[in-house]
């Protein structure tokens, strides 16, 4: 193994200055021109991730080790690797380009994607810890039926990762085809690419701890640049708001929600897909088992909640400081477009995304821009491999080990088919992301909290408190759930309208994310069979109940921390 | 492992201490972060104009501060069942378990 990842690594560097020289010939049009001091300090964070993978593959021998870093993490890491996962760069970037182009709502975003963390903290992190081992499944599978249960949560888990995964790396091609003047194409298989040597060799402690380097840097660069926004503005939020009111064109409009959120139910459904939907994400669940005990996964939400509403403050004030040192400096606008609209906002270079960036070369010259550039990709390749890690973990140990071996699977088998699962999915989401290039995929993350909402949570909820849930309500409902949603999104206006070109106002749900109705139909679902169930198997179901209660609330007989 | 059987500790007192009280303020705390949220999403929906109430004289709304504290709720009250958890629980477990 030592050797491979030598070769790899070796590869990888030998490629970087062919591939940089290749996007410098084809440079032009909406690419940025090849940024040096960019490539340079991402080369060196690459370069010092691939040091930990190697590190972390040596001490990777066990199933343990590969799910769930061997439990050796503590809470306050683990919480920084949350907060990791969470400040994906569609957060940073979207959030502050959302700011950036309409004002508060952005901060409806922002509320709705912290709020689900209390609930997690209250109600799920310490049940998970005490109850699973590796995958989420662990937890809803302890009494009930586990074939159809692994299948069913093996299901909601690889469809919220696959459109997850695919927005992401969609995301990252145009990124990086920006930031580094890369083609598409190149861009989607480095971060494949990477993404598939972290997590086949360095398993889930190499992704832990790139997750973690990544949040760091990540929350002193916004710092950084919030507070030089600040700064300039004598550290007065109101001198910096009324500079902002006096040079956007919505004016004072931007002070207060807007046009984002169109009618009531959708801004009800829009939050709860948002609040629940972070309770059944698989990549965030698979976390908490990373730790010692219960007591660490509720210390780590505290960290993690903390970071994650600090950081959706800074990226506020960032978006308000874009508005007014971005779109006022003929720098940064594309001068035709400028000509057209007349709105500085509206004439941004590589479109309202690229706010941060902007902003960092405004505060901090080529230097800072570089820095910012290399963390925004670093954040991808952290992401987009705790999403192949989760996704590899569901096939491997509830597909795999649980269901076709029956839990009989040899740990090294396993460990095997975890990675080729890796790679499989890596291959998957570089060609997913080719073909995606030209497509709309903010529905595609809607879509992912909307399913991980309806499906993933109300199983996880109802098998951890409900006593009389039964195998087939699970089953009926979570199927009910997913496919409502699936459904639900293809109806609603965000796809039949503006992406499969349907006239407007002909989507049969007008609701733009189909939570409201999902959630529903999932804990309806669940309710009804459950009750309805007569049969042996719910009978089993129900009486594992107590014993499974006990070691919830205790921890006595929980998977415990393996040390070597 | 623990030789007692789960229907020994369902019996223990301190057991249905701990389930009586955590799950009564893990249930409250996430109704009060439910209404919170809520109460915010529903202002959106309803009541945009009142969040762009200006604040005196200056631009910035009372959205602003109301946003705030709905994010700073959130780590506020995360924060006050974990340091509730780890002295009150904690102990509790702690005692069922060694018991």
């Amino acid at each position: 193994m030592k050797k491979l990842s030598c070769v790899l690594a070796t590869t990888l560097f030998a490629s970087l200055p062919t591939l940089a020289l290749a996007a410098g010939a084809i440079d032009g049009g909406a690419k940025q021109t090849v940024n040096w001091v960019a490539i340079g300090m991402f080369v060196a964070f690459v370069a010092f991730t691939l040091g930990i993978t190697y590190w972390a593959a040596k001490q990777t021998a066990s199933a343990a080790d590969f799910y769930s870093a061997g439990g050796g993490i503590t809470g306050f890491q683990n919480g920084l690797a949350i907060a990791g996962d969470y400040m994906s760069a569609a957060s940073f970037l979207g959030i502050s380009g959302l700011v950036y182009t309409s004002g508060y709502d952005g901060l409806i975003y922002s509320v709705g994607w912290l709020v689900g963390w209390p609930i997690v903290t209250f109600l799920i992190a310490e049940q998970l810890r005490n109850l699973g081992k590796f995958t989420f499944a662990d937890v809803t599978s302890f009494r009930l039926g586990q074939t159809e249960i692994r299948i069913l949560a093996a299901c909601g888990s690889l469809v919220t990762v696959a459109f997850y995964l695919i927005a992401q790396m969609v995301g990252a091609g145009k990124l990086i085809e920006l930031l580094f003047g890369l083609d598409y194409w190149m861009a989607v298989v480095l971060v494949g690419g990477l993404m598939m040597i972290y997590v086949t060799f360095g398993g889930m402690k190499a992704t832990t701890w790139v997750q973690i380097i990544k949040a760091v840097l990540l929350l002193m660069g916004a710092t950084f640049m919030a507070g030089a926004v600040l700064y300039k503005f004598g550290f007065s939020p109101e001198a910096l708001f009324a500079k902002a009111t006096q040079v956007h064109p919505k004016k004072l409009a931007i002070m207060e929600p807007g046009s984002l959120i169109s009618n009531p139910l959708s801004a009800i459904s829009l939050g709860l897909a948002l609040m629940f939907g972070t309770a059944g994400l698989p990549h965030i669940l698979m976390r908490f088992f990373t730790v010692k005990d219960a007591q660490a996964a509720r210390k780590s939400v505290f960290y993690a909640t903390g970071f994650i509403g600090y950081f959706y403050i800074l990226t506020f004030i960032i978006g308000f400081g874009a508005i007014v040192l971005v779109s006022t400096d003929a720098a940064f606008l594309d001068a035709s477009i400028l000509e057209k609209t007349k709105s500085g906002i509206a004439a941004i270079k590589g479109g309202s995304n690229m706010a941060a960036i902007h902003l960092a070369n405004a505060v901090g010259g080529n230097m800072f821009l570089g820095f910012i550039s290399a963390v925004a990709f670093a954040t991808i390749l952290a992401v987009v491999s705790g999403l192949a890690l989760a996704g590899a973990s569901s096939i491997s140990h509830d597909l795999y080990a649980m269901v076709i071996k029956e839990g009989k699977a040899n740990e090294q088998d396993e460990i095997r088919v975890s990675k080729i699962a890796t790679l499989f999915l890596g291959v998957l989401a570089i060609i997913l992301g080719i073909i995606f290039e030209n497509q709309n995929v903010a529905f595609m993350v809607g879509l992912a909290f909307a399913i991980a909402a309806s499906c993933n949570f109300p199983v996880l909820v109802m098998s951890i408190f409900w006593k009389g849930l039964t195998t087939r309500g699970a089953m009926i409902g979570g199927f009910l759930g997913l496919i409502s949603a699936v459904v639900g999104v293809i109806l609603s206006p965000a796809v039949w309208e503006a992406t499969l070109g349907n006239p407007k106002g002909s989507a049969p749900i007008p609701l733009d994310n189909p939570a409201l109705f999902s959630i529903t139909l999932a804990f309806a679902g669940i309710w009804l069979f459950s009750v309805l169930d007569r049969s042996a198997r719910a009978r089993a179901d129900r009486s594992g109940f107590d014993a499974q209660y006990v070691r919830c609330q205790t921890g006595i007989g929980a998977a415990g921390a393996t040390t070597h | 492992m623990d030789p007692r059987s789960h229907e020994a500790i369902q019996q223990d007192p301190d057991y249905q201490e701990l389930v009586r009280r955590r799950s009564s303020f893990g249930w409250t705390l996430s109704l009060i972060m439910l209404v919170i949220y809520f109460g915010f999403i529903l202002l959106v929906a309803y009541a945009p104009k009142f969040l762009g109430t200006p604040l005196g004289t200056g631009v910035t709304t009372i959205g602003i501060p109301i946003g705030l504290f709905v994010i700073v709720s959130a780590f506020v009250l995360t924060g006050i069942y974990v340091s509730k958890a780890n002295s009150k629980y904690d102990a509790l477990i702690r005692r069922i378990v060694e018991r």
